[in-house]
């Protein structure tokens, strides 16, 4: 529906020209907001303006624009994504705000995602982890017919539930500790309830958990931040069934 | 000049295993001396890119997001069609076969149309075993759903996610050639120069986007799998950062475009809200099985949906077309909103919209049921309308989507440049001038995992391997030109922002070139772009350097190359003087207001050939021959 009431924010980014410049907020003013913009297209706003006043506009990390790509990554007001409940920054609505509000935005802070500029951080230390262990060792062709496999619904529900993570990396923003065991423990509680991923299931889980400390992500110390955190609302059971595949794979 | 497609002969249900073994192999031992640049790492280049890494072959992938995963493939919703008949209704090969070439409007090559077919039942399993969670019933089998323009349930799929879970396991299979060592991933790099060393494709030129880095990459064959172009209409359904600039660089080097008129204009998508908007959201047209399309009998009846009783409503999609209702494909249902709109029957703000009700269903199989169904769907239109569509219907407008236009390839989806292949949307080869829902997925996985793996050994089996080197002079030359490209945007400082030139052709092209086009609009588009354009090169301001992470400097190459794409595709649609499928010229319809093709002058993919900016491009033709699925009037009623 279409609102009449426009509003002004006041918004303090987080700017820093590239990774080893210490960075510091500046303060904007977003003005004429439309309640039915997406945060993202206020800040395009805030952006045209900045450019047209011949300054550089603030870099941020966005492609879809449907809360799928996992690319967006702001934290805002001091909770990844702005912290409405499933959502991420492209999908928060500016009728979630009111006229008058200051706003802060800040990137993913966490050690192992280094940031390239403004609010971008290079969040390669995922990638890490699926290339650990994250997949089935499938071959191109020469597989059987998709019901020679029989799932049972419940058990294609629950890897379904797991998959949907959209690696965005909120979880790790969220954690005191810069931990990556949500988005791990996705996966592997994905591969692990279904037959196809049973083969490597103890392999998997030891190589995953083991990359993930390489590339710089804490530990895991229940806070449940990760899960308050994700756009997808991502269950901390996975990472209980992290562990007990873990502890599986030790007595194997 | 006439444009030969390759295709084998013979009968159709043979042709494909009988190219495979006419084709040449190369030898295990001799993959790994073939460098292959996959640029894009959507479904097509994913796929691509994992297979041949895996056959053995030397591979770089490059993508401009962040990871590999973040493709536009990752955000289509409802599903992927195979042939299995696993719901015991009546599918076949022939049958999808039949379907995707009839959706078509039959502008498409029969032979890539069965060949598609004929491997979409190898991809459902592929998938299974990389462990995608399609949707499963209580027994453990794989459930399907309908999808429009066909009448039986072939399509499977992953909730509302299913381009996702296809994706990242396209995804993972890449991640474990990358820690195999055979594929090297180049994430944020961005291609913006094609290298053609003696007429054949050699190598890329890209720009990390990260440090603004500009360098060369050859191989011995590129393969480019970098999606469509309707970002074009500023507006649509893809990702901000999709465009036309991979495509369009090899297409200045030498590839011919066709058809780019064909563009996919898609009924179901959110309306739009106000002039600020960035982009329009695609609600799944898996909703159309149990969402019922209407607007209100009476002109400008303002009365709240729920006010308005069953005897004045028109469900226009079951009156007109009552054999496949709310389920016809999408360029009819397109045209039918918007016909329902321009008749002042349209709802919501400025009557630029229609109902997508799901009453009728809630009533007979419950909330519980529609949410198990659609719940991210619904969630989603909630959260940008702030509406509850389990309440009140859905409003929704057509909006752009999909380009079944694309490089011009043959059989072989190898373009006429030698060494460049064009795989998924970003090639022409079989929708036609329609896709029908849950096609492109099928057609980026099918050309990823299963054809690209064999018709890429045939060329690499004919050349010697290594044979360009990094320092060619054609390597040279490709960098200083695009280093010259960047520092000439850089050194305008002009007025206007990137976004403005943008949304200023989107305009023109959704008014002139959109779902309905004409003589006298076409003619208008392809006066004004070039004014546009020429206004960019000396009005645009972009900031920065081009020696950083730049996102000014990236948008503005990409609108750039749209202001030149957008003028050869209102030459097209002005050239193509017929209506067919989401190609709707208003002088040829039928009396009732369907598509009026002309085959007599038209059965052809148009090809053109770049021959300079500001010059008119040459036209090439492949005709069409159907001796399967005979040329006849489509009809959904």
């Amino acid at each position: 529906m279409s609102h009449d009431n426009t509003m002004n924010l006041t918004l303090h980014v987080w700017r820093q020209k590239g990774p080893k410049d210490t960075g510091k907020f500046e303060v904007y003013e977003a003005k004429d907001v439309s309640p039915d913009q997406s945060f993202l297209e206020m800040l395009d706003e805030v952006n045209e303006d900045l450019i047209k006043a011949g300054k550089d506009p603030i870099a941020f990390d966005h492609d879809c624009r449907e809360g799928i790509c996992g690319m967006c990554s702001q934290v805002i007001n001091g909770l990844p994504h702005g912290g409405q409940d499933r959502t991420t920054v492209c999908q928060l609505h500016m009728r979630t705000f009111k006229n008058g509000d200051t706003i802060f935005i800040e990137p993913w802070r966490a050690r192992a995602f280094p940031i390239v500029k403004d609010l971008v951080v290079d969040r390669a230390g995922l990638e890490g982890i699926i290339q650990a262990g994250g997949y089935t060792s499938a071959h191109t062709g020469g597989v059987a017919d998709g019901n020679a496999i029989l799932i049972p619904k419940d058990d294609a529900d629950y890897a379904m539930d797991a998959a949907e993570c959209i690696g965005c990396g909120a979880c790790v923003a969220g954690c005191p500790n810069g931990s990556a065991m949500l988005f791990t423990s996705a996966k592997v509680s994905q591969l692990a309830v279904l037959p196809q991923g049973m083969a490597e299931a103890a392999r998997r889980v030891c190589e995953m958990t083991e990359e993930l400390q390489k590339q710089g992500f804490g530990n895991c110390t229940n806070h449940y931040e990760c899960q308050a955190s994700c756009p997808k609302g991502i269950d901390v059971k996975f990472i209980a069934k992290l562990n007990r595949e873990y502890m599986k794979a030790l007595f194997k | 000049m006439i444009l030969d497609g390759k295709c084998p002969t013979g009968p159709i249900e043979k042709t494909w295993d009988k190219h495979r073994f006419d084709m040449k192999l190369v030898n295990p031992a001799n993959k790994r001396k073939y460098k292959i640049l996959v640029v894009g790492t959507g479904l097509a280049g994913g796929a691509a890119a994992a297979s041949l890494g895996e056959l053995g072959y030397n591979v770089e992938a490059f993508c401009y997001q962040d990871s590999p995963r973040r493709a536009h493939s990752i955000a289509a919703q409802g599903g992927i069609n195979a042939a299995k008949n696993y719901p015991n209704d009546g599918d076949s090969i022939y049958r999808l076969f039949y379907d995707t070439i009839k959706g078509g409007d039959f502008r498409a090559r029969e032979a890539d149309v069965w060949r598609l077919a004929q491997v979409s039942n190898n991809i459902i399993d592929q998938c299974v075993a990389q462990g995608v969670p399609f949707a499963r019933d209580y027994a453990g089998y794989l459930d399907n759903r309908s999808f429009g323009g066909a009448q039986v349930s072939r399509t499977f799929y992953a909730r509302g996610q299913t381009g996702q879970q296809l994706l990242l396991g396209a995804y993972s299979a890449l991640a474990r050639q990358i820690k195999a060592g055979t594929v090297k991933m180049f994430s944020r790099t961005e291609m913006l120069d094609l290298i053609v060393v003696d007429g054949e494709a050699k190598g890329i030129t890209v720009r990390d986007l990260a440090t603004g880095e500009i360098r060369s990459h050859v191989g011995d064959a590129v393969v480019l799998c970098t999606g469509g172009y309707v970002n074009v209409f500023y507006l649509s359904t893809n990702a901000m950062g999709c465009s036309v600039t991979a495509a369009w660089k090899a297409h200045r080097k030498g590839a011919y475009f066709a058809n780019p008129c064909y563009t996919q204009i898609h009924p179901t998508c959110i309306p739009q809200h106000g002039d600020k908007q960035s982009k329009l959201t695609l609600m799944s047209e898996s909703l159309r099985n149990d969402g019922r399309c209407w607007v209100p009998k009476r002109q400008g009846d303002k009365r709240a949906p729920g006010e308005i009783p069953e005897e004045d409503r028109d469900y226009y999609l079951e009156r007109k077309y009552p054999s496949f209702g709310n389920l016809a494909p999408r360029d009819i249902a397109s045209r039918a909103a918007k016909e329902q709109c321009d008749d002042d029957r349209g709802v919501g703000p400025g009557g630029r919209g229609v109902y997508l009700d799901f009453a009728a269903s809630i009533k007979r199989l419950s909330e519980d049921t529609i949410r198990e169904r659609y719940g991210n769907l619904f969630e989603m239109y909630e959260k940008i309308t702030d509406e509850n569509a389990y309440k009140v219907p859905m409003r929704i407008y057509p909006a752009p989507h999909y380009s079944m236009g694309g490089l011009w390839v043959d059989y072989n989806c190898e373009s006429n440049v030698p060494g460049l292949f064009v795989l998924g949307e970003a090639n022409f080869s079989v929708h036609g001038a329609n896709r029908l829902g849950a096609s492109a997925l099928m057609q980026g996985l099918a050309d990823g995992y299963f054809v690209i793996p064999y018709t890429i050994a045939n060329y690499l089996a004919k050349i010697t391997p290594g044979k360009v080197k990094a320092d060619n002079p054609e390597c040279k030359k490709s960098v200083d030109d695009v280093t010259n490209d960047m520092k000439k945007l850089l050194s305008i400082n002009g007025k206007k922002t990137v976004s403005e030139f943008h949304r200023e052709l989107g305009k023109l092209m959704w008014n002139n070139v959109g779902m309905a086009r004409s003589e006298a609009s076409c003619k208008e588009a392809i006066k004004k772009i070039p004014e546009i354009r020429e206004e960019f090169w000396k009005n645009v301001n972009v900031t920065g350097g081009p020696g950083e992470f730049n996102q000014q400097l990236e948008n503005a190459g990409r609108v750039a190359d749209f202001l030149e794409f957008a003028e050869l595709m209102a030459r097209d649609a002005l050239y193509r003087d017929e209506s067919c499928g989401g190609h709707f010229r208003v002088e040829h319809q039928m009396p009732d207001g369907e598509a009026k093709r002309d085959d007599e002058k038209f059965c052809h993919a148009a090809a053109w050939e770049f021959k300079g900016t500001n010059k008119e491009p040459e036209l090439h033709i492949e005709p069409l021959k159907f001796e399967n699925v005979h040329l006849a009037i489509r009809s959904y009623k």
